[in-house]
């Protein structure tokens, strides 16, 4: 257990890195997600066909093929960037697809009279999404969009084999093969780590949704 | 409901199973026999005497109780080796490893009398190495295995059998510029090498900072990076970056000499002397022979640059 307490600061130093990385792929891939989402319930055909095309591609893709495919491909392309932000947009772009498909699901549990009935006030597409149709959607999102959050944080293990160097995993695999410590021990201090990232997550998630819960 | 309670549950739980599955580490792996065999090499011992019509020494030669009179009596030894370093062990397309590593485990191997067929490979990354000696899945590791104190802690190592120095390697053209580890303070310049490696632990002590440094499991990733303009110098062992800087029809060129001392040894069970000064003479022995420069020649020594080695003097076994 020593090797926990004498490297401490390694882990602290992975255990921010690997924090780094997940809000940085939290934001790109809510963003995108949210446009992504946007596009599939939009009533324009090109947008709705290329949201669609999108999801198929990425859900039915391994998440070490995007990676592989930012981390190798992109660079061999001519697009060159850090190993840190060429993992944190494979993960984005990875968990996207699924950011999507949790919030059209909010969506499309809004009763259709409700956007009807916004449409017949003479709200716009973009008025009716905003102020009738999404803060209803958002509180159904909030379970579905908790589990791809947390999917995502532990997704974010990989990104070691990457380039990107320093977060939790890769701490462990150093301490035990550079510097010879014991596997059971160094990956016992390494789950330590993620659970501390994705408890409280959870914890958060069940607070908001109590907080936005529907009263029926 | 309270949620708490049945959380601390599951986690107790978790901890219990994660124990229990570093200890039984070794029931599950694919090689049944190979955990098997070791511990009743004796009960094992009738059916392999059989087999072993074609074994030199039956067991005769060596002391009662010894790791070698083991062996030789079961006419078969588990090697643990690289099965994606070229040169060194790389396996080929039937699975089956090649290079100065494999070689001198045959070397070992034939002086207690077990012929290449009976080997059984092991493929052992960097990370696992202790651990498939403690948890006796193999007899010995050779395995560009590097002699360090924190790994003297955990198992013995015999040899030194080779002895690589770390170097550099940079696309062609760029080795005015970076002419040794000291170029490498400039925060600019990005470095990859091989997680968990020697090398890559050696490197940091010479970087403005760690964001210089790049980490993959393979070395032909960092070749890859090096090639997209993603890392600018590659580094690991002399013997490696030259079998790439022979394979890239002059892409890619050495800078500056080696700056550290890697001595290769071969890797046992913690205590095992009596083993350990077997295989520093068995090593002394074929070097007297040839065989040790042979096994050279035939594997990294075919690469362009490389020095024939001499068999460097062995450490005391402990």
């Amino acid at each position: 257990m020593s090797v926990l307490v004498d490297n401490i600061d390694l882990f602290w130093e992975g255990f921010l890195r690997s924090l780094e990385i997940i809000v940085f792929a939290l934001v790109g891939s809510l963003v995108l997600g949210t446009v992504l989402a946007m596009m599939r319930v939009s009533p324009a055909p090109p947008l709705q066909r290329f949201g669609s095309l999108y999801v198929a591609l990425v859900r039915n893709s391994p998440l070490t093929v995007m990676l592989f495919f930012t981390a190798f491909v992109l660079p061999a392309l001519g697009f060159n960037a850090e190993f840190f932000w060429l993992g944190v947009l494979g993960l984005s772009l990875y968990t996207a697809g699924f950011v999507c498909e949790a919030i059209r699901s909010g969506i499309n549990a809004v009763p259709a009279g409700q956007a009807e009935a916004a449409r017949s006030i003479g709200l716009t597409f973009g008025q009716s999404l905003g102020q009738v149709i999404m803060p209803q959607a958002f509180r159904s999102v909030v379970p579905p969009l908790g589990s791809v959050i947390i999917a995502m944080q532990k997704n974010s293990a990989i990104l070691g084999v990457f380039g990107v160097g320093g977060d939790l995993l890769s701490v462990g695999n150093r301490l035990i093969s550079a510097q010879g410590f014991a596997v059971s021990v160094v990956f016992l201090g390494v789950w330590v780590g993620y659970l501390a990232i994705t408890l409280p997550t959870g914890a958060l998630l069940g607070l908001l949704e109590r907080k936005v819960a529907i009263v029926r | 409901m309270n949620a708490r309670r049945p959380l601390t549950g599951i986690a107790a739980l978790s901890v219990a199973a994660l124990v229990l599955a570093a200890c039984g580490g070794g029931d599950d792996t694919t090689d049944t026999d190979a955990g098997a065999g070791a511990t009743d090499a004796g009960a094992e011992a009738t059916d392999a005497g059989a087999e072993a019509t074609d074994a030199a020494a039956g067991g005769g030669d060596f002391a009662e109780g010894t790791t070698m009179a083991e062996l030789a009596e079961a006419g078969s030894i588990r090697v643990g080796t690289k099965f994606d370093q070229p040169l060194f062990g790389l396996a080929n397309l039937e699975g089956t490893p090649e290079g100065f590593d494999v070689e001198i485990a045959k070397i070992i191997a034939g002086e207690l009398g077990i012929d290449e067929g009976s080997i059984e490979w092991v493929e052992t990354p960097s990370a696992i190495r202790e651990e498939v000696i403690e948890t006796d899945q193999v007899d010995m590791v050779v395995a560009t295995y590097t002699i360090n104190d924190e790994r003297r802690e955990r198992i013995t190592f015999a040899g030194p059998y080779y002895e690589a120095g770390q170097t550099l390697m940079v696309r062609a053209g760029e080795e005015s510029e970076i002419t040794g580890p000291e170029a490498l303070s400039d925060e600019s310049i990005r470095v990859c090498s091989v997680e968990g490696s020697t090398p890559s632990e050696n490197i940091r002590e010479y970087l403005a900072s760690d964001d210089q440094l790049t980490l993959f499991s393979t070395y032909q990733e960092c070749v890859d990076s090096l090639d997209n303009n993603q890392v600018d110098v590659v580094t690991t062992d002399n013997v490696i970056l030259l079998g790439f800087v022979s394979q890239s029809d002059g892409a890619y060129a050495i800078a500056g000499e080696t700056f550290t001392e890697e001595p290769y040894g071969v890797g046992i069970e913690k205590g095992d002397v009596e083993f350990c000064e077997f295989i520093n003479e068995t090593l002394a022995a074929a070097e007297e022979a040839g065989t040790y420069v042979e096994a050279w020649n035939a594997t990294a020594g075919a690469i362009e640059g490389s020095e024939e080695p001499t068999l460097p003097e062995p450490d005391p076994c402990s």
